[in-house]
């Protein structure tokens, strides 16, 4: 056993490709998130539906750096959308990618106009872009507010077909390579679907508190609450499709099942079974199921969500590795297994990973001094203002 | 007084949109157009077909001397850590296990010493498996993976943006991302050799014979008189990617 091909010594999707899929993953869950409120007319979810649609967007412009770190010749991505070749699953990517961030900037600039507006009545440098972004039109009154929230209502309904399709893609990206056994499932785009919200909603908890807790901002308790419960509905969904797939793997015998559940029960036995199965699902999962069924104090309440929500973050982030790079262990030879470990400084390495991640929140902070993702949050004890 | 025959302006319009539209249809659908007929090498005698390339491994005739990888690498500057061809060694047995491996250094020697309890040993070479359905050039999301007329799966090294789907859709893993262009390679049958009527340079370096290259088109070619002859199959039929590497003598425990 272990004779691998002489080539597959070599892993070829790096840490870029784990970060690529969960960053869309983040961008097509918070979309979602504030399309229940803007479609769905979840009213408690109101508070955070600016930030998620920012979210989404700051994420989405960086969705494609990994790539292009990736790439050997970044230089020429732009054939993919120039000259691409429709029998490639990949080469639709720049369309939907193209389109859906048209659509998420338009949505954000009808949801946003009326304070850009107001900005930009100000002096000053940051007032003077957005009466660029305005396009020079002041006219705010009852009628144009009502014309900007029917057009933001028909972008976020479509915007959510196009999320699913964003973020299943990437699924279908990997799900149909069938020289992967590990890979080589229909069922991989709908997980990647139900994983993406999870990613999202957490992803908005978690920052939502940070920020919150620097500012000294009171939580909204309804707001945190029903995402509490959404991510629970979400991840429990996740969490079975992915059991559903590993039990259609054991029990339909295939020439691929030793390997793969050589593959569970070696290399991946602490990033996939005990990590990402045992610690990041099962523990959020319990944690959220007290907090939808039980009374507690907004305190323990609180604490209980916003860890289940950096444990389910780094489940999606588990899942990410264990599918990308898991998948690209197993020889194509089902003799044995090849091994990976990212460099810290290299240009496909853990830094510059930390580095892509972690940008988009510094935008996001850019975005909000210019205009205010919280206009509705009331100081802790103070009466409401707007920031 | 305007002549019987003469087209009025409406028809002349119409006439002319039809035809701009035709063309344009043409153009995007260029397999409905003549043009399939105007590809280079096409205005051959229907006597004279254009060849269609394949290869055979009669794995009953290696005796493992890699003298192929050498030639490979020689031939086509393969950078070092990474191969378009390979052989690999199978040793079974008693109770059945296989030991497999490859000499992919100390210039391409087998050097580990025998295992014990082997009842049957053999040699593999592997290469790109030249698919009639390449599921690399499917997934080539700007077409740089191509089929070549004569059947050859190559790489447009302009083209290509080394996203490396291609390496993993490869069912054989047979390509890599060579570390200095950072583009696809892989076996290209020689194509600058055969082209010009030379064997490709792994075919010409084998001692035994056991690397056959020829025209599946010519019926009095060497290797379509061998496939007359032999029994063989293909690797991971499975897959459905129509290999046309075919191999003679193949043993079970080969994947």
């Amino acid at each position: 056993m272990n004779y691998v091909f002489p080539n597959e010594l070599h892993v070829t999707w790096t840490v870029m490709i784990v970060l690529y899929p969960y960053i869309t993953g983040l961008v097509a869950g918070a979309f979602i998130v504030s399309s229940l409120y803007h479609v769905f007319g979840r009213e408690e979810l109101k508070p955070i539906s600016r930030f998620s649609l920012a979210s989404a967007f700051v994420f989405l412009l960086f969705a494609t750096l990994p790539l292009l770190m990736h790439l050997g010749h970044p230089e020429r991505a732009f054939n993919i959308m120039l000259t691409p070749h429709f029998t490639s699953a990949m080469a639709g990517f720049g369309y939907i990618y193209t389109t859906y961030l048209i659509l998420v900037a338009l949505e954000i600039w009808f949801v946003m106009r009326c304070d850009l507006i107001k900005r930009a009545q100000e002096s000053g440098f940051l007032p003077w872009i957005c009466r660029i972004v305005v396009l020079f039109n002041y006219k705010d009154t009852p009628e144009t507010r009502e014309a900007d929230h029917r057009v933001t209502k028909f972008l976020a309904g479509l915007g959510i077909p196009l999320a699913c399709m964003l973020h299943g893609y990437v699924g279908f990206l990997f799900g149909s390579i069938k020289a992967n056994p590990w890979w080589a499932t229909p069922m991989m785009f709908i997980i990647f679907i139900f994983s993406a919200i999870v990613s999202g909603i957490s992803v908005l908890i978690f920052h939502y508190f940070i920020v919150s807790r620097i500012n000294g901002w009171k939580i909204d308790a309804a707001c945190v609450r029903s995402l509490a419960r959404y991510l629970w509905a979400f991840m429990m969904v996740a969490v079975a499709l992915e059991m559903m797939e590993l039990l259609s793997i054991a029990y339909e015998q295939t020439e691929a099942t030793d390997v793969l559940g050589l593959l569970i029960r070696t290399k991946l036995f602490w990033s996939y079974v005990v990590l990402q199965f045992m610690v990041c699902s099962l523990v959020p999962f319990i944690m959220l199921a007290v907090t939808a069924l039980f009374r507690l104090s907004d305190r323990v309440a609180y604490a209980l969500i916003w860890l289940s929500s950096c444990m389910l973050l780094a489940q999606v982030l588990l899942m990410r590795w264990n599918v990308v790079i898991g998948g690209q262990l197993v020889s194509k030879s089902m003799r044995g297994f090849t091994s990976y470990m990212p460099g810290v400084w290299e240009k496909e390495g853990l830094i510059t990973a930390a580095v892509i991640f972690t940008l988009p929140f510094g935008i996001l902070y850019v975005f909000h001094r210019i205009v205010s993702l919280f206009p509705d949050v009331e100081k802790e004890g103070i009466p409401p203002h707007g920031v | 007084m305007p002549c019987n025959d003469s087209i009025s302006r409406r028809t002349m319009i119409r006439r002319l949109a039809i035809g701009a539209s035709g063309t344009l249809l043409l153009s995007i659908f260029p397999k409905l157009s003549f043009g399939k007929e105007d590809a280079p090498g096409a205005s051959q005698t229907p006597a004279k077909k254009r060849p269609l390339y394949a290869y055979a491994v009669d794995t009953s005739r290696c005796i493992g001397c890699c003298a192929c990888m050498r030639a490979c690498r020689a031939e086509n500057d393969v950078p070092e850590g990474r191969f378009r061809t390979w052989v690999e060694r199978y040793r079974v047995r008693a109770n059945g296990e296989a030991l497999v491996d490859v000499a992919a250094q100390d210039n391409f020697v087998f050097t580990e010493p025998p295992a014990e309890d082997i009842v049957k040993a053999f040699f593999v070479p592997k290469l790109c498996n030249h698919c009639e359905k390449s599921v690399c050039s499917q997934v080539c999301p700007v077409g740089a993976s191509y089929e070549s007329p004569e059947g050859v799966v190559l790489v447009d090294q302009k083209r290509c943006i080394g996203c490396g789907y291609c390496v993993q859709a490869c069912p054989y893993g047979t390509r890599f991302i060579h570390p200095e262009t950072h583009t696809a390679g892989k076996c290209t049958l020689c194509y600058h050799r055969i082209t010009r009527g030379e064997l490709p340079a792994c075919v010409l370096a084998c001692p035994k014979g056991a690397r056959m290259f020829g025209d599946l088109h010519d019926p009095l070619s060497h290797l379509s008189v061998f496939m007359k002859q032999r029994r063989y199959r293909v690797l991971k039929p499975e897959m459905g990617t129509h290999p046309k590497c075919y191999y003679i003598d193949l043993d079970l425990e080969v994947v």
